[in-house]
């Protein structure tokens, strides 16, 4: 009878059965991402590595095999150091600007008040607008004779008109613009993560944290920030990963500026002038390798505090 | 309903507004010099606050008509049509197997694709460019088609993830119980209720296409294959007299639209961003 039954069954049904089994449908449905994305991101990246050992040049991919040779030279270029330093600089600073910024921004849009939207849109905009467009507009800004800043700087009888600031020009200056602009381009996601933060906060607590007479500054330390921390730490990794490996900032801006100081120049911008404008592959490979610890620690920190959230 | 006092609502502003000058205010300069005269911009004497003399569209016009601006447009707008496509196939099926799917499995293969998110470009150019001049791409815009995916694969599964995490397990369990088959289930049901959600993922990650700089950049090397990013740039600010007008104009008409739909989509952003496994 049983027999009969499977018989009756039509053909091609048993094809169909093997989609019924949820963890053979679900490694259909995932294995072309991870593949693609296995040849795309991982197959380059294990390149980057061989090339970092060879003495390649643009466009062939027949180098020598140098050993360390490239990690060793640029250890010791004076143009490396700065890069690092700065590098170090640029994501320090501006992440730290960026979170108080966020932290303020995103506890005073929290709150409905009349023009909201308006202020919320002007907000978003840095994050929304291509950013090697918008750097266009910073570039004029800072332009060395037509600045608007310094414009409004000397009618305010606030600088010496004869010798006006060169925002991109003066090595201090010019790290401290990028620095800006850079923080400027980041705050509008950190805000965005940090209101989804304190609006995921749930109800209860607050009322609860009323009655028990906390406000102002105790309910935010005692109560909002731990709540809030772990979506905020998300997004200070990300802020980190994304000034420590952007290029676009600094490259249109200053171009890492001008040898010996490369006053602003990062570990990207040099591995772009060695690995491409100077047609050293090879070693363009292995500075921008010494980016990857920091990549790394980032990505085990993320690890460590998924595995907590999903803990707790 | 919280009550929100006087004093609140003032230091609400007195943060917001501030802070809402100085970040929307390159955009206020980019509309101010995108509709002067050069003879305007050029006179340190003048309030550079105010039209003097009027405002002109020479500058759109010279954009429109001089340039290579509209082939720019055109180019970024067919890598992102092709690569938004390609994202989608790869990251639908994906996103919705890793919301699915329980226990380690899972949780490890979601965090594995997001943390590739975060493989950066400046890591991976120099290796892309080895490979591109050998497959013969470079110059091309399937060198920009063939790369850009490694970005947007990974950071749309995540969203989506998130997004299909949303969708109630009942859902699916009632459309079984009336005899769909698991896929039929997915075309049928899951799918349709999470159009919002997909078009979230297209809109963001043909933002991201728009706003890659590097790689197009690097693998481009004539004005006409180039992106709206890159050529403005390359070809505008460093050719030989940078007509800054046209160069705010053309910053101008992808970031204003770029903004609005940001603007609009952006709770389901954050729906699905922070859906994924952090929560």
């Amino acid at each position: 009878m049983a027999e009969a039954v499977v018989e009756a069954r039509p053909r091609g049904r048993r094809w169909i059965d093997i989609f019924e089994r949820p963890g053979f449908l679900a490694s259909v449905l995932i294995s072309p991402a991870v593949v693609f994305i296995t040849a795309l991101v991982g197959a380059p990246l294990a390149l980057a590595v061989y090339l970092s050992f060879t003495n390649s040049t643009a466009g062939s991919l027949h180098g020598k095999f140098v050993g360390l040779h490239n990690f060793r030279h640029e250890w010791h270029e004076a143009a490396f150091q700065h890069a690092v330093w700065h590098t170090f600089l640029f994501t320090v600073i501006s992440q730290a600007a960026v979170l108080i910024g966020a932290g303020l921004l995103a506890h005073a849009l929290i709150r409905p008040f009349r023009g909201r939207w308006i202020l919320r849109f002007l907000i978003l905009l840095p994050w929304a607008a291509p950013i090697a467009l918008s750097l266009m507009a910073w570039t004029w800004i800072f332009d060395t004779t037509y600045s608007v800043i310094n414009w409004t700087l000397i009618h305010l009888h606030l600088v010496d008109p004869i010798s006006p600031p060169q925002w991109l020009a003066q090595p201090h200056l010019a790290m401290g613009s990028v620095i800006f602009v850079h923080a400027w381009r980041i705050l509008p996601f950190a805000t965005v993560i940090f209101l989804a933060g304190i609006a995921s906060i749930p109800k209860e607590v607050d009322d609860a944290a009323a009655i028990d007479g906390a406000t102002g500054l105790r309910k935010f330390w005692y109560v909002t920030l731990p709540l809030q921390l772990p979506i905020a730490t998300v997004a200070l990794l990300f802020g980190i990963v994304f000034t420590a490996t952007d290029m676009v900032v600094v490259y249109i801006l200053t171009n890492g500026g001008p040898p010996p100081s490369n006053s602003t120049e990062q570990i990207t911008t040099w591995a772009y002038k060695i690995g491409i404008e100077s047609g050293s592959l090879g070693e363009g490979a292995a500075i921008s390798l010494f980016l990857l610890p920091v990549l790394a620690t980032m990505a085990v920190l993320m690890l460590l505090f998924a595995r907590r959230v999903e803990v707790s | 309903m919280s009550h929100v006092t006087l004093r609140e609502k003032t230091l609400s502003y007195l943060i917001v507004g501030p802070f809402a000058i100085v970040l929307a205010f390159p955009f206020y300069w980019m509309v101010m010099m995108a509709f002067k005269k050069d003879a305007d911009f050029y006179n340190v004497q003048n309030v550079p606050f105010k039209f003097n003399g009027g405002p002109t569209f020479a500058n759109v016009r010279l954009l429109f008509h001089h340039t290579k601006y509209v082939n720019w447009l055109i180019n970024t707008g067919e890598i992102g049509v092709v690569v938004v496509g390609i994202t989608l196939a790869l990251a639908v099926p994906a996103g919705y197997a890793l919301a699915r799917l329980s226990g380690r499995m899972g949780q490890s293969l979601g965090v594995g694709i997001f943390l590739t998110y975060l493989v950066p470009p400046t890591l991976l150019f120099l290796p892309f460019f080895a490979l591109i001049s050998r497959l013969h791409l470079q110059n091309s815009i399937w060198s920009l088609v063939l790369v850009y995916p490694s970005f947007t694969v990974p950071f749309s599964t995540w969203l989506l993830m998130g997004f299909f995490k949303t969708v109630p397990q009942e859902l699916e369990d009632a459309a079984r119980i009336d005899g769909a088959s698991r896929l039929g289930t997915l075309i049928r049901v899951i799918f349709p209720i999470s159009i919002p959600g997909i078009l979230t993922v297209v809109i963001f990650s043909f933002s991201l296409v728009v706003n890659e700089f590097v790689y197009a950049f690097v693998f481009i090397s004539s004005s006409a294959h180039r992106t709206v990013s890159t050529g403005v740039y390359t070809d505008l600010i460093r050719g030989d007299l940078p007509e800054w007008g046209a160069i705010m104009v053309a910053a101008l008409i992808p970031s204003i639209p770029l903004a609005l739909l940001y603007n609009a989509f952006l709770n389901r952003f954050i729906a699905g961003f922070t859906g994924g496994a952090f929560r």
